[in-house]
């Protein structure tokens, strides 16, 4: 196997971008390793319009959004093997992978980019009670099912879990024939977009409930019935259960990077994102080894994995052509106040280049607050926000000269607007 | 006097906007905190429009189905005319992004077009 300079772990969105960007940064040999047949990654499932409005300025379908970058990737002639699954990385960075064609094979790359990407929370990690008939399907997989295999999954539909993908399935469902009973949350908030509610349920009069979750899934072959049940701190209320006939239960309960890779090569995770802690060049514990878009963190915009992959790839590509940084002082990041998790979870000044972008999620519904960094007591950063919701990610760019102050730690909080 | 209750989708902040109609004219958007609020309440009640996305069956291709879509907005009533107009079509692969798939989709002069490039079965 010839030797490759850079090896990019997935061609997905972030793998693509990535790739754009470390060849247009000067790194010849790219290998992208993809393990579907084809590259794009989820987009190819996702039918849906409204990508890329800020990369593109015009809104496109998940297919079509992939094909620009993947044009991007064949013009610039970056290779890439399809039906290649990666087996193992070490943390010597050796690539350990095979397919039908090359058999089982080692890359030993300079540098890597983690992208693989993130998967649904299945079943079992959902503590459903009742019986385990067909008809229990991820979103995602019944996505996938109707969009690209032509398969209905099924006829008569409860969906748990409002996030995006659960209210795109329930009009995809709708327009393809079926019934969607019923989205039940969980929480007493949607996770999904206004624009997905309105669009998805609304427009077909398929019920939100909120607060609620499945209490019950009947029948032993296939699905015959959901119970659902109002909560309350958790728990369900006793007494307010609903049964829907049904033959198909829908899940769509939050996604996780998917980083068994990453842990074997003993790349340090996040407990909050589950993905990697990176610095301000997204490059892991593992010098050499970085990391972009869903598998770092989930992103809620196609435009923003884009838009971090290139920064991974051009990360890459000055590591790879100029070696290691002499790192300097290392700043902590730290959240406070409803600031969930950031990323990046250590800033080098003198490493970075004009400008560091910090992206962080909050844990609740706040309105009216100010975003503020700290770089040691001293406010570098502050901007007024009328609302922050979980399901936003919120995007900080930080001049970099501000960084070079005293102060040994970042804090990034929310405070009185 | 007709009152209607909308969801802005502007932003995230989901505004409860409701909006008064006699005979079909707006009267009065109330609940919006923005400009854009009061923009969306008004197309909303009186001509909404959707882009649709849905797929149709290849023969002889890598895959079983193509992503198409409305090449713009159609009226909000038309969704389901146009899926019905698009049971009945199937597209001998190799199909290409942005190749007409329906010309004049449910005669709202709007074409739909393919999302994705789908190579022959080879």
């Amino acid at each position: 196997m010839k030797n490759v300079d850079l090896v990019i772990i997935g061609g997905g969105p972030a793998g693509l971008a990535a790739a754009v960007a470390a060849r247009k940064n000067g790194v010849q040999d790219i290998l992208i390793l993809e393990r579907d047949s084809e590259l794009g990654g989820i987009l190819n499932q996702c039918i849906h319009n409204g990508f890329g409005l800020h990369t593109f300025k015009e809104e496109l379908t998940g297919p079509e959004y992939a094909a620009r970058f993947i044009a991007q990737v064949q013009e610039l002639g970056i290779e890439y093997k399809l039906n290649t699954m990666v087996l193992d990385l070490a943390a010597d960075k050796t690539v350990t992978a095979m397919n039908k064609s090359d058999g089982l094979f080692q890359l030993h790359p300079k540098a890597v980019i983690l992208a693989m990407g993130c998967r649904e929370r299945p079943r079992g990690a959902l503590n459903i009670p009742g019986y385990r008939p067909a008809g229990i399907f991820t979103a995602g997989t019944a996505q996938r099912l109707v969009n690209m295999e032509g398969y209905l999954p099924g006829r008569r539909v409860v969906i748990l879990g409002s996030g995006d993908i659960g209210l795109i399935m329930a009009r995809r469902m709708t327009l393809e024939g079926a019934k969607v009973l019923c989205v039940a949350e969980l929480m007493p908030y949607s996770g999904g977009l206004k624009r997905n509610i309105v669009q998805c349920l609304d427009d077909f009069d398929i019920p939100l409930k909120l607060s609620h979750t499945v209490v019950d899934i009947q029948g032993k072959e296939r699905v015959t019935g959901i119970t659902i049940a109002q909560v309350e701190n958790g728990k369900p209320i006793p007494g307010t259960e609903e049964h829907y006939d049904c033959d198909t239960l829908l899940l769509s309960c939050g996604l996780l990077p998917e980083n068994e890779l990453s842990r074997a090569a003993g790349v340090a995770l996040s407990p909050i994102t589950g993905g990697p802690s990176v610095n301000e060049s997204l490059e892991t514990n593992i010098p050499g080894v970085f990391a972009a878009g869903n598998v770092l963190h989930v992103h809620d915009l196609v435009d923003y994995v884009s838009e971090e992959a290139g920064a991974a790839g051009e990360h890459a590509a000055a590591y790879i052509l100029k070696g290691e940084h002499a790192a300097g002082r290392t700043l902590p990041v730290r959240c406070e106040n409803g600031v969930r998790y950031t990323v990046p979870t250590a800033i080098r000044p003198d490493c970075a280049g004009d400008t560091v972008t910090l992206r962080f999620r909050v844990g609740g519904v706040y309105k009216n607050k100010k975003i503020a960094v700290y770089l040691g007591d001293t406010c570098i950063f502050s901007r007024r926000r009328p609302v922050l919701a979980p399901g936003e990610m919120e995007t900080v760019r930080l001049k970099a000269d501000l960084l070079r102050g005293a102060g040994d730690a970042v804090t990034v909080t929310l405070e009185e607007g | 006097m007709e009152k209607r209750e909308l969801i802005c989708i502007g932003c995230p902040m989901g505004c409860a906007l409701t909006v008064e109609l006699d005979g079909g004219a707006v009267v009065s958007v109330r609940g919006n905190t923005c400009p854009r609020g009061d923009a969306y309440a008004r197309k909303e009640v009186t001509a909404p429009t959707r882009i649709v996305t849905t797929t149709v069956r290849v023969t002889d291709g890598v895959l079983a189905a193509v992503s198409c879509k409305t090449r713009g907005d159609i009226p909000k009533g038309k969704i389901f005319d146009i899926i019905r107009a698009l049971k009945a079509v199937e597209v001998a692969a190799p199909v290409v992004i942005g190749q007409v798939i329906l010309p004049n989709a449910a005669d709202t002069g709007v074409d739909v077009i393919a999302t994705k490039n789908v190579e022959k079965r080879g």
